[in-house]
């Protein structure tokens, strides 16, 4: 908190001072103002950002699951899957997307397409390891008890991926919302992303930054909630934590 | 009469030998250890046992061919297998729920017994909240409230400092002698054996054969003074000579 304090006062006493011209560096101060003008047109630009990345966030993370599932019970599906999955990273988002755009129109769905795209390998990889990072011992005695796999699967291997999953869920929010206004910046009707764009093209770099604000905000608050969540579904973690140091020798 | 009865069990990892042959048996409502030295094969034999890997030989239980794996075995693992999302009292009800019993009547069935294994006020903690020991005696719980036929306890004490190791063996002593569990337990720890045990089959290095069965004479309660502990120290130096001298099949990595 205290560094980006810092780096919008360097920031704003260089723009006020250095007589650069507002059109090219504008003020943090001269951004926050412009951003409290037209915080109608960047609301409206932000619903539609917000809804493209949950969707397609909760796409991904649907298919992510049912396949990691999948690639679990069947392990060969995985050395054909990876491969290809691996590829689909490597493919630069600035040359995708307004293909995706051309192929299936300015709708909603390039975005869905594009946030899942850049959410799902990540995802998907973190489940798997996260199964397979299940104490042998605990599969073993489940065994011994008479589990079948899919006991085994529900009541040990789900629960030992939590960690992997939330650590997955964690990166990939903030890969979500890049994506959404990447699709955006290809072509849109509404979103930051197109908004960016028009304002870029309007030589107002101070609502472009605005809208950088904006979409940085909501990664953030987006983060959050995943951070929250984990808490409320893990709640061994912060018990253990607290009482670490604490056992009684009995 | 025998209820656990092993016939020439052999095992290979790849081309490794872990178990030469293994040949035992264990009576019902006796306590039997295996001893040997780290890494000789021990949890392998265990693995046998729970199906988790096949080997060659014979392996009977009450005269019928051990096929039907997970209906005769209460297994206890070496790290004590905690689940650490499951607090104490769902830990401890794990194996009757896999059974089929329903939450609520395994949980009623698993509470009073928290009191004699010193866990009573821990039921709704997590595992990392707990001391060493009392995930150990959480552990044991949740292997002996299965009711299985036999007890299969690989090194449970292993992880534990001297102090709570041996206090927790005399629990286990007296536990041992309300109850009267058919158990196989192993062990690298010789005063252990030899304080918990009824016999004990001492293993050689790996390839792992049976290098001596030992019966333990010693009346119980086992005690840790007078006339009993000092033939139990007399059994002790015993066994440790033996291990020490028992050289391996194969090699010549102990002269
Ligand atoms: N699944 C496996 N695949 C290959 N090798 C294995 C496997 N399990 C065990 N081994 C090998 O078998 C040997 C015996 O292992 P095991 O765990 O049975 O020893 P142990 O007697 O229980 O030792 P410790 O007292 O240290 O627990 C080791 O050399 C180990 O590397
Ligand atoms: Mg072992």
């Amino acid at each position: 908190m205290i560094s980006v304090g810092l780096l919008l006062l360097a920031w704003e006493l260089y723009a006020t001072y250095s007589g650069i011209r507002p059109t090219t560096l504008p003020a943090p101060s001269r951004v926050f103002e412009q951003a409290l003008l037209n915080r109608q047109a960047l609301a409206d630009n932000a619903i539609p950002t917000i809804g493209a990345t949950l969707l397609g966030f909760a796409c991904s993370l649907s298919a992510a699951f049912v396949l990691s599932m999948m690639v679990d019970f069947f392990q060969p599906l995985r050395r054909a899957l990876f491969p290809v999955l691996i590829v689909s990273q490597t493919l630069p988002l600035v040359a995708i997307a307004p293909l995706v755009v051309l192929w299936f129109g300015f709708g909603l769905a390039p975005k869905i397409m594009l946030v899942a795209l850049v959410t799902f390998f990540p995802m998907l990889v973190a489940l798997v390891e996260g199964y397979e990072s299940t104490e042998a011992e605990i599969g073993q005695m489940l065994r011994a008890m008479g589990a079948g796999r899919w006991r085994i699967f529900v009541l040990a291997r789900l629960p030992s991926a939590l960690p992997y999953f939330f650590a997955g869920l964690r990166i990939s929010i903030t890969y979500a919302v890049v994506g959404a206004i990447f699709a955006e910046y290809a072509g849109a009707a509404k979103g930051l992303g197109i908004y960016m764009l028009n304002a870029k093209n309007n030589f107002r770099p101070d609502l472009v930054l605005a809208a950088v604000g904006v979409s940085a905000a909501l990664t953030l608050v987006l983060f959050g909630l995943t951070v929250l969540l984990q808490r409320l579904a893990m709640p061994w973690e912060r018990a253990g934590k607290e009482t670490a140091g604490k056992g009684a020798w009995r | 009469m025998s209820r656990l009865e092993l016939r020439h069990v052999r095992k290979a990892f790849g081309g490794l030998d872990v178990l030469a042959d293994i040949s035992l048996s264990v009576g019902a409502g006796e306590f039997v250890s295996i001893l040997g030295p780290s890494g000789a094969g021990k949890s392998t034999l265990f693995q046998l046992l729970t199906g988790a890997e096949h080997g060659e030989g014979e392996m009977l239980f009450d005269g019928a061919p051990l096929d039907d794996h997970g209906r005769h075995f209460a297994f206890m693992p070496q790290r004590d297998a905690l689940m650490p999302w499951r607090r104490i009292l769902d830990n401890a009800t794990l194996g009757l729920e896999v059974q089929g019993m329903r939450r609520q009547a395994a949980r009623a069935r698993v509470a009073p017994l928290f009191a004699e294994f010193g866990l009573a006020g821990f039921e709704r903690h997590f595992p990392a909240q707990l001391s060493g020991g009392m995930r150990q005696r959480a552990a044991l719980l949740r292997t002996v409230v299965q009711q299985r036929d036999m007890l299969l306890l690989d090194e449970p004490f292993g992880a534990l400092d001297a102090l709570t190791r041996t206090a927790m063996q005399r629990w286990l002593e007296q536990m041992w002698r309300h109850h009267r569990w058919t158990a196989l337990l192993i062990t690298h720890d010789v005063r252990e054996a030899v304080f918990l045990s009824d016999r004990i089959y001492v293993l050689s290095a790996r390839p792992a054969r049976i290098v001596r069965e030992i019966k333990v004479p010693l009346p119980r309660p086992r005690s840790l003074g007078g006339d009993a502990a000092r033939q139990a120290s007399t059994l002790e130096a015993e066994i440790l000579d033996i291990i020490l001298n028992a050289t391996p099949s194969k090699g010549h990595d102990h002269d």
